[in-house]
C-alpha cells in the first residue's frame, strides 16, 4: 500500500513538472516576436448561449497571441450583468439589453454585437420532414391551443404531407435561459395569438416537458414522440433532430441555417447603442427567429493594460475570430453589422 | 442503554510535564469550542445574509411568498408553494422507498451476512455514496427516463378505476417527473441511511441479542425485540440524514423532474423543486428575481431545521416508549 501510494505519487509529480516545464518553454519561444502584442489577463463573465464560440475563439486567439490571456465563465447573462455593474470582470456577455435593476449603470457600457444564432424549432414526428409552420400555428402549438399533429391548422401549410393524430408535447427549457427569451420574444411581437408572455422563463401549458439546457431539450424531443420544442442549432444538427421550416415575415417558409440567420441581421435595423432585434426580420431569405448576443465593455477601463487587452480581444473576435463561428454553429455578423461594431469599440477604447 | 460500569480510575501516573499538559488540555479545549461555534457562527451569518438578500422579494407579500403557485418572474409574481410542494413530495417518496431498504441492507450486513462477505458489501455500498449526484441525474435521464414512462403509463392505467390512487398516478407523457426524481433520491439516500444504520445496529449488545436467542426467539424475533427498539432514535437520525440529502439535491433532481411550475397531485407530472429552481433560474435571473431564488432558500433553510427539530422530538418520545420497557 505504502510503496503504492509512493509510485503514485511520484508519477504525478513527474507529470506535474514536466507539463510545467513544457508550458515554461512555450512561453518564452513567443515573447518578443512581436513587439506590439499586448499581454497580461482579461476576464469575461455571462451569456452561456454564445460560450461554445467564445471558448473556441478564446482557442485560436492563445495561438495568436499568447500573452494575453483570456478567461470567459459561462455563468449566464444575468449573473455576468451584475458582475459587470460590481466590477467583477472586464466585460460581460449577454444574450439581453441591460435593464435597470441588472447592474451596470446607463452609460457606463457599451454594446458590441458579436455573432448571432438561430432558434430551431424541432419535433419528433417519424415519418414527417420538412414540416411548414406560419407563425399563429406556432404560437397555438406551444401555448397549448394546438394538441395534435393532423390539426387543420397544421395541415392547412402542409399540403401533401400525411399527418398523424399524435398528441404534441411541448418541450421547453427548464431553466433560466436567453434562448427561451428570445423565442417567447418572437411569439410575443410577430403574433397576437400568444398569450403567455415572454422572458427568460414563462408558464407553460400543463402537459408540458421541461429540459436542462439545449441538450434537455434536445433530449426531451429525443425520447418522446410527438414532441416539438426550440433548440439551438449546434444542438439540433448534433443530436440530428428534424427542423421545421418557420414562416418570416415575407410569408416564406425558411430553415434554420447560418446563411438565413445573417440574412435576417442585414435585414434588422440597428439602434444607436449597436442593439439590434433580429426577430422576425424582413427579407425574402430571413429566418425569423434569430437571438443575437452582445459583449459589454466598459466605457472607462481603470487599467489601461486590462483596456489594450479587451480591445485588442474583442478586436480578434469582430474580424479573424468570425470564420470560427460557422464551425460552432454561429452566423458571422455581415459586413455593415462588423464596421459598426468595430467603428464603436475603437470609439469606446481609444 | 445497557449500564456499564464506570472503569476504575487508573493509579495516578506523574509524568513529570502535569503544567505543560494542562495548558494544553486548556488550549485544546479553546480549539475544539471554537471549531465547535465556527458552525454556528456560519449557520447563523448563513440566515442573516440570506434573509436580508432576500427580504425585498418576501416583504412585498410574504403570504403570497409561502402559499402563491404562480411563479412568474416577468410579471414579479413570486408564489413558492409549487417548489415547496416538489421538494416535500420528492423527498417523501425517496424516503419511502429508501428507509425499509437500507434498513434492510444493514440488518442484512450486519446479522445475516458472512462476517467474510460483510466487508465486500460494506465497501460496495459506501461507493455508491461517492458517485457525483450530476452522475445519478444523466443515468437517469439518459437511461431511466425512456426506461420508466411506459412502466408508468401502464401502472396509471391499472389503477384508472381505483378513486385516490388514480388523482395520484395519472396518465403521464413523459418520465420527467417527482416520481423519478424521488426515484432517484432513494438511491442516493440509500448508502447513508445504509452506513449509519450499520453503525447503529452494531452497537447494540451482544448480551440483548443473546438474551433474545436464549428465549428461544427466531432470528426475526430477535431483531424485532432486541435490535430494533435499542436502534430506534439512530435510525430516525439516519434517516434524518437521508432526509437533508434528498431535500437539498439539487442537480441530479433538476435533470430529471421536467421543470413545471405549480402545484400537481398526478405525481407522475412533472415539477419542480426548491433546490433544482434555484440552481436553473440563478444564472439568468436579476433584481428581485434573484432575491426571490434567495428567499426560496431560506425558506427551504427554516423548513430543514424545523423537519430536523420534529425528528428530536419523535425520537425523544419514542424512545421513552419503547426503551422504557426493556431497560
Amino acid at each position: 500500500m505504502k510503496l503504492n501510494r509512493r509510485t503514485i505519487f511520484g508519477t504525478l509529480t513527474a507529470g506535474a513538472l514536466a507539463m510545467s516545464m513544457a508550458a515554461c518553454g512555450g512561453g518564452s519561444d513567443d515573447n518578443g516576436a512581436d513587439g506590439e502584442m499586448v499581454s497580461g489577463e482579461i476576464t469575461g463573465s455571462g451569456a452561456s448561449f454564445p460560450d461554445a464560440f467564445y471558448a473556441a475563439a478564446i482557442e485560436a486567439y492563445a495561438e495568436v497571441n499568447p500573452d494575453l490571456i483570456v478567461t470567459y465563465n459561462a455563468v449566464g447573462s444575468g449573473t455576468g450583468k451584475s458582475e459587470f455593474g460590481e466590477g467583477l470582470n472586464d466585460f460581460a456577455g449577454s444574450d439581453s439589453l441591460v435593464k435597470d435593476d441588472d447592474g451596470p449603470e446607463a452609460g457606463s457600457f457599451q454594446y458590441i454585437p458579436t455573432v448571432a444564432a438561430p432558434i430551431t424549432v424541432s419535433y419528433n414526428l417519424p415519418g414527417v420532414e420538412g414540416l411548414q409552420l406560419d407563425q399563429e400555428t406556432l404560437a397555438n402549438i406551444f401555448q397549448g391551443a394546438i394538441t395534435a399533429w393532423n390539426d387543420p391548422a397544421i395541415a392547412a401549410t402542409n399540403e401533401g404531407v400525411t399527418l398523424p393524430d399524435t398528441a404534441i408535447t411541448v418541450a421547453h427549457r427548464s431553466d433560466g435561459s436567453g434562448t427561451t427569451s428570445n423565442f417567447t420574444k418572437f411569439l410575443d411581437e410577430a403574433t397576437d395569438a400568444w398569450t403567455l408572455g415572454s422572458g427568460d422563463e414563462v408558464t407553460w401549458p400543463e402537459g408540458s416537458i421541461g429540459g436542462e439546457k439545449n441538450t434537455g431539450v434536445a433530449q426531451v424531443i429525443t425520447q418522446t414522440e410527438g414532441a416539438i420544442g426550440y433548440v439551438d442549432l449546434a444542438d439540433a444538427t448534433e443530436t440530428k433532430l428534424v427542423t421545421a421550416a418557420i414562416e418570416n415575415a415575407d410569408g416564406a417558409f425558411i430553415q434554420p441555417t447560418l446563411e438565413a440567420t445573417t440574412a435576417a441581421l442585414d435585414g434588422a435595423e440597428v439602434a444607436d447603442d449597436l442593439s439590434y432585434n433580429p426577430l422576425n426580420a424582413a427579407g425574402a431569405e430571413t429566418y425569423p427567429i434569430v437571438a443575437p448576443t452582445y459583449i459589454l465593455l466598459r466605457t472607462d477601463y481603470e487599467d489601461e493594460e486590462v483596456a489594450a487587452g479587451v480591445k485588442e480581444f474583442v478586436n480578434y473576435l469582430l474580424t479573424d475570430g468570425q470564420d470560427i463561428a460557422t464551425d460552432n454553429y454561429f452566423a458571422p455578423l455581415p459586413a455593415g453589422l462588423q464596421e459598426q461594431a468595430l467603428a464603436a469599440l475603437n470609439e469606446t477604447i481609444a | 442503554m445497557t449500564a456499564t460500569a464506570p472503569p476504575e480510575a487508573p493509579p495516578e501516573i506523574d509524568l513529570g510535564g502535569e503544567a505543560r499538559s494542562r495548558r494544553t488540555d486548556r488550549g485544546f479545549t479553546g480549539l475544539v469550542a471554537l471549531a465547535g461555534l465556527t458552525v454556528l457562527i456560519v449557520l447563523g451569518l448563513i440566515l442573516v445574509t440570506t434573509s436580508v438578500q432576500a427580504w425585498p422579494a418576501i416583504a412585498a407579500d410574504p403570504i403570497e411568498f409561502l402559499t402563491g403557485t404562480t411563479w412568474d418572474p416577468n410579471e414579479e409574481i413570486f408564489g413558492t408553494l409549487g417548489f415547496l410542494y416538489g421538494t416535500l413530495v420528492t423527498s417523501l417518496i425517496a424516503m419511502i422507498i429508501a428507509v425499509p431498504v437500507s434498513i434492510g441492507i444493514a440488518l442484512f450486513i450486519t446479522e445475516v451476512a458472512h462476517r467474510r462477505s460483510r466487508k465486500y458489501i460494506v465497501t460496495i455500498v459506501d461507493l455508491l455514496a461517492t458517485v457525483p449526484s450530476v452522475v445519478f441525474g444523466l443515468v437517469g435521464s439518459i437511461v431511466l427516463i425512456p426506461w420508466v414512462q411506459p412502466i408508468y403509463q401502464w401502472w396509471a392505467g391499472v389503477v384508472a378505476p381505483v378513486p385516490g390512487l388514480n388523482v395520484i398516478f395519472d396518465e403521464t407523457n413523459t418520465g420527467r417527473n417527482y416520481f423519478t426524481a424521488g426515484l432517484i433520491l432513494a438511491v442516493m439516500c440509500i448508502p447513508i441511511i445504509t452506513s449509519i444504520s450499520r453503525e447503529v445496529f452494531a452497537t447494540v449488545p451482544d448480551i440483548d441479542k443473546q438474551g433474545a436467542y436464549a428465549l428461544g426467539a427466531t432470528r426475526w424475533e430477535m431483531i424485532k425485540g432486541a435490535i430494533l427498539p435499542h436502534s430506534f432514535g439512530g435510525l430516525v437520525g439516519a434517516s434524518m440524514l437521508g432526509l437533508g440529502r434528498a431535500m437539498g439535491e439539487t442537480i441530479a433532481v433538476a435533470l430529471v423532474i421536467g421543470g413545471a411550475i405549480g402545484v400537481n397531485t398526478n405525481l407522475f407530472a412533472p415539477g419542480n423543486t426548491m433546490a433544482a429552481v434555484i440552481a436553473q433560474q440563478w444564472g439568468e435571473s436579476g433584481g428581485l428575481h434573484t432575491d426571490a431564488l434567495i428567499g426560496i432558500g431560506v425558506v427551504l433553510f427554516a423548513i430543514t431545521v424545523l423537519i430536523n427539530f420534529l425528528a428530536r422530538v419523535v425520537v425523544r418520545r419514542a424512545e421513552i416508549q419503547m426503551k422504557g420497557a426493556h431497560s
